[in-house]
């Protein structure tokens, strides 16, 4: 989202690290869970947690944000 | 969708103008409001022209500029409103900071929870009532935020068709969240029918949807708008997961539950999205913004606020 000339190039990664949050990942992609069960991603982008709390493993459910600072990613 | 019942003399004479077409509109449109009831509804009324109109009324009204002069007129009082409920913070944060900033403004915004009462306490008439009050929004969900697309520069555009893509199914007529909600009503036993809900609303649902509206409808308002859709994706997630959790105690239709469950999941991405892509994307080549971003949040905050207190009390008595 860098500020680019009319005809610039854009930053657009596809894999996002949020702060204090989840990592995004752009396009499809199979996710290998901790148990290492596989989960084939369904949306266009997709938020895969980072702060392990999550019920809905391995998405994020925005849980990372009722957890005291110290303890998000 | 007919049109809604009058809710006072403006919304009388405006409503009934509208369905007979008089030669002379202006002495309807120079009616003065009853209440803030009377008002939202018209307004309500003369936004819905641009969205899917009404079965009664000629689509060529849409542009008729006498209800165009009243909707500026209603508009003017409405968002003065809204600014008079808002105290901007002393300092604003740059682009480098706005994310965290953002998302510790609306973490820091201590209001009422409807979905804290559904999860635990709610019985199912309340749940049935907070969806019809919900129907008004929901089956158009996203749709007031679609009209900003035109508006904005390369940046924003591309990241807020990257959310958008998702809210309508990613081009998958039985994904799109509006349908999804509109599958849920009717399992409930309830009608999914657009606008059928809109004579039992309270007037504070009334101002939360115009208030979208107003926003996607003046690109003046763009800031507020896409501040509004972040902080409504930044407040979702979890809440999304109460409800849902509510809906499980009560036994209610799991067509429903799907609909909460569906946006644990998307805004869970919707709120990084919009926060840091779209209006991040926004502040960058238009900094002056970041006031009416903030704005717009609060709005979205503050008017579910009241609409939650308002319920809560209803349902307390």
């Amino acid at each position: 989202m860098s500020a680019a000339t009319p005809s610039g190039e854009f930053e657009h990664p596809d894999v996002v690290i949020c702060p204090g949050g989840p990592v995004l990942l752009r396009g499809e992609h199979v996710v290998a869970d901790e148990q290492g069960r596989t989960h084939r991603t369904t949306r266009p982008v997709t938020a895969v947690c980072r702060c392990g709390k999550s019920a809905t493993q391995p998405w994020c459910d925005g849980t990372h944000k009722v957890l005291p600072p110290r303890s998000r990613p | 969708m007919l049109t809604p019942k009058a809710r006072g003399a403006l919304s009388e004479a405006v409503l009934e103008a509208m369905r007979v077409r008089p030669a002379d509109m202006t002495p309807a449109c120079a009616t003065p409001a009853e209440s803030r009831d009377d008002e939202q509804v018209t307004l309500w009324a003369l936004y819905e022209l641009h969205h899917r109109g009404f079965d009664d009324v000629d689509d060529e009204l849409e542009w008729d500029p006498d209800l165009l002069a009243l909707r500026r007129r209603l508009e003017r009082t409405f968002e003065a409103r809204l600014r008079e409920r808002w105290s901007p913070p002393a300092e604003l944060p740059g682009p480098g900071s706005f994310a965290e900033a953002f998302f510790a403004f609306v973490e820091g915004h201590d209001g009422a929870s409807l979905a804290a009462h559904v999860h635990r306490d709610a019985d199912t008439e309340q749940v049935l009532e907070l969806f019809r009050l919900r129907s008004v929004y929901h089956l158009k969900e996203s749709d007031p935020t679609a009209w900003l697309v035109p508006r904005l520069g390369v940046g924003a555009k591309a990241a807020l068709m990257e959310l958008q893509y998702d809210e309508y199914g990613t081009g998958d007529p039985n994904r799109l969240h509006a349908h999804l909600f509109a599958r849920g009503l009717e399992a409930c036993g309830l009608s999914p029918e657009y606008g059928a809900y809109l004579n039992d609303v309270p007037v504070e649902v009334l101002e939360q949807n115009n208030a979208m509206s107003l926003f996607g409808l003046h690109r003046r308002l763009r800031g507020a708008a896409l501040g509004h859709l972040a902080a409504f994706e930044a407040t979702s997630s979890l809440p999304s997961r109460r409800m849902a959790q509510g809906l499980a105690r009560l036994g209610l239709a799991r067509e429903m539950v799907d609909y909460y469950d569906e946006h644990v999941a998307a805004d869970a991405v919707h709120e990084q999205l919009a926060v840091r892509t779209v209006c991040g994307s926004l502040l960058v080549a238009e900094p002056a913004l970041v006031g009416d971003v903030f704005f717009g949040a609060f709005s979205c905050l503050d008017l579910e606020d009241r609409v939650a207190r308002h319920l809560l009390a209803q349902w307390a008595a």
